[in-house]
């Protein structure tokens, strides 16, 4: 795995090594960035990882602060030849845990494909993943399997223009915020709200 | 005025138009109805130290129908508008909209596709009060301008 400028290598951390023991199929490599550790594992092993790190007595992380995505679309080809990334991991989930009875925190990364958006959900492990997950899946499409309840949470249920997180989204939306369904067809106030709005009682 | 100074002391001689308005002008019975920070304005502006009372506007009511002003104080969300526009039907006439802060007026620098780009797209609005957010003197002027425009106001006159 390739250490980005300004990170050192994490993985003599013991988390980093508790992992890469237990699962070497699963774990891709950490980094330190100013002494957070952050894990990258493959998207298949989420839930064993996860398990993992909530079950074992020295690591026992019983605390999910933090369940977040990021779109690492590259919208030149250029920047894409650099960055090297593709559509084959476009999507990156990153998963911020901490553990309260020993104080430690770690940050378990994953990537996310466009081609298959979907990935487990750990709200098995941990129910306070819940609407976090939920979040992710309104905003960067992101589905997660066996969720109990997955539905935007933010945006209307009944909204239609996509995932407004994602870099290919227009920042100004696609129509929804100039849309009032409450006013009349040519954008007037309906006519038992006559907004006059000047006081004058009307001559009926 | 052709009657002017011909009664004794205690009558004065106005219009109805002039008698009402200023009644109208002088007992302003705001909304709450803070979105964001401008709200903090609001309230800066209720309180002591710059005291809305003395216009007249001072008792902030809870419910929209024992309302006729509302200061629309902050950023205008998609899924609020519905609610605001309720609320706004809901206020008994005569009304009036203060638009108070860029956000409410404009969109502010929020080009979002969930801000509304001003609250002026499904409300009519009486008065804009400039600023990010405007300081309570603002406001005040705001009322100001609005009470100016309420005494132009025709009553008894179909418009």
């Amino acid at each position: 795995m390739n250490i980005p400028i300004g990170m050192e290598n994490g993985e003599s951390h013991s988390i980093a090594q508790a992992i890469q023991k237990t699962y070497p199929d699963f774990y891709i490599g950490a980094t330190l960035f100013r002494g957070d550790l952050s894990v990258h594992i493959k998207k298949a092993g989420i839930l064993f990882v996860a398990q993992f790190l909530r079950d074992d007595p020295a690591l026992d992380f019983d605390y999910p602060i933090h369940i977040s995505s990021v779109d690492d679309m590259v919208s030149s080809s250029t920047a894409r030849g650099r960055n090297q990334t593709t559509f084959e991991d476009r999507f990156e989930m990153v998963y911020e845990l901490f553990s309260i009875r020993k104080k430690h925190q770690v940050r378990i990364k994953t990537r996310v494909s466009e081609r298959d958006c979907t990935i487990d959900s750990v709200t098995a492990i941990w129910k306070g993943a819940n609407y976090q997950e939920r979040e992710v899946y309104d905003m960067m499409g992101i589905k997660f399997n066996n969720h109990p309840e997955l539905k935007r949470i933010l945006l209307p249920d009944e909204y239609t223009e996509g995932y407004p997180l994602r870099k290919n989204f227009p920042v100004e939306g696609r129509g929804w915020r100039d849309t009032f369904e409450f006013l009349d067809q040519d954008g007037t106030p309906s006519a038992d709200g006559t907004a006059t709005a000047d006081g004058t009682p009307s001559a009926k | 005025m052709g009657l002017t100074g011909q009664f004794e002391a205690n009558f004065i001689t106005t219009t109805v138009d002039n008698a009402v308005n200023w009644a109208r002008k002088g007992s302003l019975w705001p909304l709450t109805f803070g979105l964001a920070c401008c709200a903090i304005e609001m309230m800066a502006a209720v309180a002591s130290r710059y005291d809305i009372d003395r216009f007249g506007a001072g008792i902030f009511r809870g419910s929209p129908r024992q309302s006729d002003l509302m200061i629309v104080a902050g950023t205008v969300c998609r899924r609020m508008a519905p609610v605001i526009r309720k609320v706004y039907d809901q206020m008994p006439e005569p009304k009036y909209v203060i638009s108070m802060g860029s956000c409410a007026t404009s969109g502010n620098i929020y080009n979002s596709y969930a801000v509304v780009q001003g609250v002026d797209r499904f409300v009519p609005v009486d008065i804009y009060v400039p600023g990010c957010p405007p300081t309570p003197e603002a406001l005040l002027e705001g009322i100001l301008r609005l009470q100016d425009q309420i005494m132009k106001k025709k009553v008894f006159v179909a418009a």
